[in-house]
């Protein structure tokens, strides 16, 4: 059994003022977990604002390096990363999905710019690629997400929808066929109509593609239907962790119980 | 295991109702190298709020959510103006016609009848100075109390609030997102409202605090028996605390009905698909999502909006713009699907 992620004992503490009023926040806490190569799964991290969720993604993401602990990713320690060569063979296994779609992108410049850039980043790897070669490329990202090249082709992110753009956002990420995406709340700037499509395509790309994504939200009814795994996490710590349904459908811990009792429903109703 | 729902003393529907929204017009008019374009964000939307009555305002972004908002309470400027239509106030048997008034009538009902927590309020308070600045600022003038009284029905509105009058010498920084929320709250509700538009008062909230703003909300409108405007595009929201729901989609009215009827019995395609496209906890059927895209309000498709995406589109919806019709009292619905294509 290999691991895709290996996330070991990580803490990472952050510390505020000078001197003489100096202040250690411990953002998150000795936190280990392990995603399994050879089983895509898709991993939901929960808990309230500052629970340290957005931290632990970061340190996914090699953005963060860790105070304590090693992050492994296919067995290499991130923070031992030092030459482009070595970070640029890492970031095409990992890649991020932003929040906010309207402002991942620059509103004046086009949205295939970002597309094409990417592309030709991580193909000069091997040999300096043709146009046709990072425009096939760039295609079948975009078909890959229900879109294709020639509806995004010169539009500005103002011409696309909320969820056209969150589309285009997560295809970007698919360029460098990456082994893991980390998106920190996807859905939670997307209309209501158009939610369900980017959880659905989610689901449809970790079953196609076999990639794993860990999806931060604190929206528990959508990790609910869509993720295999949960972690639930307050002031740095992972208070509950398990398989989504169990975990949600039957809460241990105090603020778990406190979390699921809080989530609205339409049953109100 | 499951929740209460945040209960609430019935709307008064016997009584005149105090705001009544008829055939609302506003548009955003822009003119650029002499071509004017106009963006119909509010078009022919009418509706009405009982005293007592939570009326929730549903739809996605960009639907004109806010702009109808913004028209009802006289909180525009140009480009948005109003083309046609009236919003009418009754506050304690006075009629007051919005777009009537002059501009110092206007800032006398506002804060004092009628006040307007706005999208993003946290970002009211003014940064550099103390939160009492804020609420001295807002409220002082339209109270026509002294000072020590003044100061002392603020802290006892925020006791009243859960809140603790300390925060009145705190800077917004050091206050976190929620309780930044519930002290923009008080502040809208200091003078006693008896009209409060909120739109979008929990969304940048989680979950637990935003069951606290709402349980806030909840008991102010019990104690001063305040009629609400609540705009979100969270329906679990609406669920929780709205009496009744409008559903606008593209700057029209779609359907509107008393939540459990809008929840158990929606007639319209649009309506239905956001109700049953709702995940929830315990549930895992898969959920559709509905294909295309939000109409853009500067060039909307002919007839019904919905047609393109409609799974009961038929010839007449992209010729003629369907009717609000009555299928129950208080429950109304604009689709030819539903209400038959004789018009």
């Amino acid at each position: 059994m290999s691991l895709l992620l290996d996330i070991a004992q990580v803490g990472k503490t952050f510390t505020q003022g000078g001197l003489l009023s100096r202040r250690t926040v411990e953002a998150v806490k000795d936190i280990s977990l392990q995603i399994e190569a050879e089983k895509p799964e898709i991993l939901s991290v929960v808990g309230e604002s500052g629970s340290g969720k957005s931290t632990l993604a970061a340190m996914v993401l090699g953005q963060q390096l860790p105070t304590r602990g090693l992050v492994l990713f296919d067995g290499v320690d991130v923070a031992s990363i030092r030459s482009s060569a070595a970070r640029r063979a890492f970031m095409a296994k990992v890649q991020p999905v932003l929040q906010n779609p309207f402002e991942a992108f620059n509103p004046l410049k086009r949205v295939d710019r970002y597309l094409f850039a990417t592309a030709a980043n991580f193909m000069m790897a091997k040999s300096k690629p043709t146009r046709q070669e990072i425009e096939a490329r760039v295609d079948r990202a975009l078909v890959e997400v229900g879109l294709t090249l020639a509806e995004v082709r010169g539009r500005f992110p103002h011409e696309l929808s909320g969820g056209q753009l969150q589309r285009t956002a997560i295809a970007r990420a698919l360029i460098p066929d990456p082994r893991l995406l980390v998106a920190d709340e996807p859905v939670s700037m997307v209309d209501a109509s158009l939610r369900m499509s980017i959880v659905n395509l989610f689901g449809s790309l970790r079953d196609r593609l076999g990639l794993s994504i860990i999806y931060i939200t604190h929206d528990l009814a959508t990790a609910y239907y869509i993720s295999d795994r949960i972690i639930i996490m307050k002031k740095g710590e992972v208070v509950e962790r398990g398989s989504a349904r169990d975990v949600l459908d039957n809460p241990q811990h105090p603020y778990s119980i406190a979390l699921k009792k809080a989530v609205l429903t339409p049953d109100f109703a | 295991m499951q929740t209460e729902a945040l209960l609430h003393t019935p709307p008064d529907t016997t009584s005149e109702p105090t705001l009544v929204v008829d055939r609302l017009k506003a548009y955003y008019t822009t003119k650029a190298f002499g071509i004017d374009r106009d963006i119909r964000a509010v078009d022919d939307i009418s509706l009405t709020v009982a005293k007592g009555e939570i009326y929730g305002v549903a739809g996605e972004s960009s639907s004109g959510k806010t702009s109808l908002i913004k028209t009802i309470v006289g909180a525009i400027r140009p480009p948005l103006h109003v083309v046609g239509g009236t919003v009418r106030f009754n506050f304690g048997g006075q009629n007051y016609d919005i777009y009537d008034l002059k501009p110092d009538q206007l800032q006398a009902i506002r804060w004092r009848h009628l006040s307007y927590i706005m999208q993003g309020s946290m970002n009211v308070l003014n940064p550099v100075r103390r939160i009492k600045h804020s609420f001295y600022d807002f409220a002082y003038a339209h109270m026509g109390l002294d000072r020590a009284t003044f100061w002392n029905t603020v802290r006892d509105h925020l006791r009243r609030l859960d809140l603790d009058p300390g925060v009145l010498e705190s800077y917004p920084h050091q206050l976190s997102g929620g309780m930044r929320q519930r002290t923009t709250i008080a502040l809208a509700t200091v003078c006693t409202p008896e009209f409060i538009v909120a739109d979008e008062p929990t969304t940048a909230l989680d979950v637990i605090v935003q069951r606290d703003v709402l349980a806030m909300l909840r008991d102010i409108q019990r104690d001063l028996g305040s009629s609400f405007l609540f705009v979100t595009h969270d329906m679990s929201v609406h669920a929780t605390v709205s009496d009744r729901v409008g559903i606008v989609y593209a700057g029209r009215l779609v359907e509107e009905a008393d939540t459990p009827t809008l929840f158990r019995g929606a007639r319209h395609p649009y309506t239905q698909h956001l109700v049953a496209s709702l995940p929830k906890i315990g549930d895992t059927t898969r959920r559709a999502s509905l294909s295309g895209r939000p109409p853009s309000l500067a060039d909307p498709p002919s007839g019904c909006r919905f047609h393109p995406r409609c799974p009961l589109a038929m010839d007449i919806c992209s010729k003629e713009v369907p009717p609000m019709v009555n299928l129950a009292p208080r429950h109304r619905v604009a689709c030819f699907a539903v209400s038959g294509a004789t018009s």
